[in-house]
């Protein structure tokens, strides 16, 4: 949940995560984003309601889903931050239906 | 687009085998899914964080020299393409990829020759509460600490066994996260009958181990992690001592806190793209020739994809993959005299790579110690205890406990609950068949659809029937 270095904080940018605003920094994933920012957890299963983050980290387990500008099922490991992207957590399998 | 041959992965082996290639005036294509060349092995933190600090950086000089060579060279680097499928058509193959991040549009690649260095992901056998934020592979931490400079937790557990929790655990170290404890399930005592074959690494582990010293990172050998705790993340890990025959010894066990776990058990190469190919696989490797060529014409397999052994082998396999393409798209056998020295790292990597595989074996007995509510398959949400329940019920195969569980059955296709799964139940792993090697919107499979289809186009390998 840190960041080892100081990255070069004059080019954060701002993402929302659940509507918080989360600082991010060019090239990290969102999963990388929301890390550096002490969260762990940003989806909840379908059947148990429990909550998954990071697994594999590479873009094999999908665990990490997340719904990014109101599409679902983004893997947050594989998917760069953009300024001002506004990032959920998904529910089931994010459809509301 | 059409060139002379695609290489599909640009890790190690892909990168070895597309500048041989080019070095001999043969077109080639570079396709990737990541944004940037270097694979899992040599991912690099992306510009915008530019930074030099505390990164683990293997194989530095190798990397700096390949992607020197990469930048001379006149191949076509072309990233964020990743490939869904690749066939055989009329004159040659078709690469199917998905253009990322998006991941709605594909195009098509087509090449002469194809080279699979597909790589491969990591195996994690289940146990109590592995399914926690906190809990990632051991693999998942150093790419996200490799590629966005984040670590999981500020105390962390490395756990289960094999040569990839020697970095992962420094790598985390030198990041400044307090290592607790690294806990391998591999009794060191077993070493000495290796020591042979695994002479040549010998620097490496002893590197590992200062490393370790210096970060006063505890060791527990013949250890294992039997149950992480938490309730919406994780607090701890219980560690226990195994026994001889690979059971945890009672009253051994002992609680670490800590806020992180990077647990793995192994890899497996990611070998889809081949089987729709309708290549022979050797186990869940795919089976290639001295020349790297798989048993389907026109294809070329290097790296992981053709057995785990790591990044050495792997740009060792490139090479002669590269350069057989050379010469076979040419129309001329080539003279294995000329990558001789190639192939005798490739002879001693994949000695070593075999004493390692041997050596880090998962814990016998593993499944008889899953709980009936652990979660197998991540996915879907299915329990030990319902797998349990599908093989009283009569599934003598893995196949059969997917149809009657949906263990396998989800996002991941099985790719991670496959191995837990085989633990549990005995049956022998076998490769999944995947069509597709990652899902694919419907959109782009009707578009396709509306094309004529080529009359050639040979008929995929038919399922097999049940046992």
């Amino acid at each position: 949940m840190t960041s080892p270095e100081s990255a070069d904080a004059a080019r954060a940018f701002e993402v929302t995560f659940d509507g918080r605003p989360v600082e991010a920094l060019p090239g990290r994933t969102i999963a990388a984003v929301l890390w550096a920012a002490g969260i762990t957890s940003w989806r909840t299963t379908r059947d148990g309601g429990r909550p998954r983050g990071v697994f594999c980290g590479i873009g094999v387990c999908f665990d990490c889903l997340v719904t990014v500008n109101g599409r679902p099922g983004r893997r947050a490991c594989l998917v760069p931050a953009r300024p001002g992207d506004v990032i959920r957590t998904q529910e089931g399998t994010g459809h509301e239906d | 687009m059409r060139t002379d041959l695609a290489v599909i992965g640009a890790g190690p082996a892909g990168l070895a085998a597309a500048l041989a290639a080019a070095r001999r005036g043969i077109r080639v294509a570079l396709v990737d899914a990541a944004p940037r060349p270097g694979g899992q092995y040599f991912r690099q933190p992306a510009p915008g964080l530019g930074t030099e600090g505390a990164v683990p950086r293997h194989g530095r000089r190798t990397w700096t020299r390949l992607r020197a060579a990469l930048a001379e060279s006149a191949v076509d680097v072309r990233p964020e393409h990743h490939v869904w499928c690749v066939e055989r058509e009329s004159g040659g193959l078709t690469v199917h990829a998905l253009l990322g991040p998006e991941q709605r549009e594909s195009v098509d690649v087509r090449a002469d020759a194809v080279l699979l260095a597909t790589g491969g992901y990591e195996t994690v056998l289940p146990f109590p509460g592995w399914t926690l934020p906190g809990v990632v592979t051991a693999g998942g931490a150093q790419a996200m600490l490799k590629g966005g400079l984040v670590t999981p937790g500020r105390t962390a557990v490395v756990a289960g066994t094999g040569p990839l929790l020697l970095p992962v655990a420094t790598g985390l170290a030198a990041a400044g996260v307090r290592v607790a404890a690294l806990v391998e399930s591999t009794d060191p005592a077993r070493l000495p009958r290796h020591a042979r074959a695994l002479a040549g690494k010998l620097p490496e582990a002893a590197g590992y181990a200062a490393r370790l010293l210096r970060h006063r990172v505890p060791v527990l050998t013949r250890h294992t992690v039997v149950r992480a705790h938490g309730e919406d993340r994780l607090t701890g890990v219980t560690v226990a001592a195994l026994e001889a025959e690979g059971r945890v010894r009672p009253g051994t066990e002992r609680l670490l806190p800590c806020d992180a776990l990077a647990v793995g058990h192994g890899m497996l190469p990611h070998t889809d793209l081949a089987e729709t190919l309708g290549c022979r696989l050797d186990g869940h490797a795919v089976a290639v020739d001295a020349e790297q060529r798989t048993d389907v014409p026109g294809v070329w397999a290097a790296g992981e994809a053709t057995g785990i052994g790591g990044a050495a082998l792997a740009l060792a396999e490139g090479h002669i993959a590269g350069r057989s393409v050379a010469a076979r798209l040419r129309g001329t056998a080539p003279d294995p005299h000329d990558w001789a020295p190639a192939a005798r790292i490739r002879a001693r990597e994949r000695t070593a790579a075999a004493a390692l595989h041997a050596l880090h074996g998962p814990p016998a007995h593993w499944g008889d110690g899953v709980p009936d509510d652990t979660v197998l398959c991540r996915c879907e949400e299915v329990t030990a205890g319902a797998v349990r329940e599908a093989l009283t019920l009569g599934a003598g195969d893995t196949r059969t406990v997917k149809l009657l569980t949906r263990a396998g059955m989800g996002w991941c296709q099985g790719r991670m609950c496959a191995p837990g799964v085989a633990a549990l139940t005995g049956c022998p792993p076998t490769p999944s068949r995947r069509p597709f090697a990652r899902p694919v919107p419907l959109g782009v499979l009707a578009a396709r659809h509306d094309r004529p289809t080529p009359h050639d186009r040979p008929h995929p390998r038919s399922e097999e029937g049940p046992s």
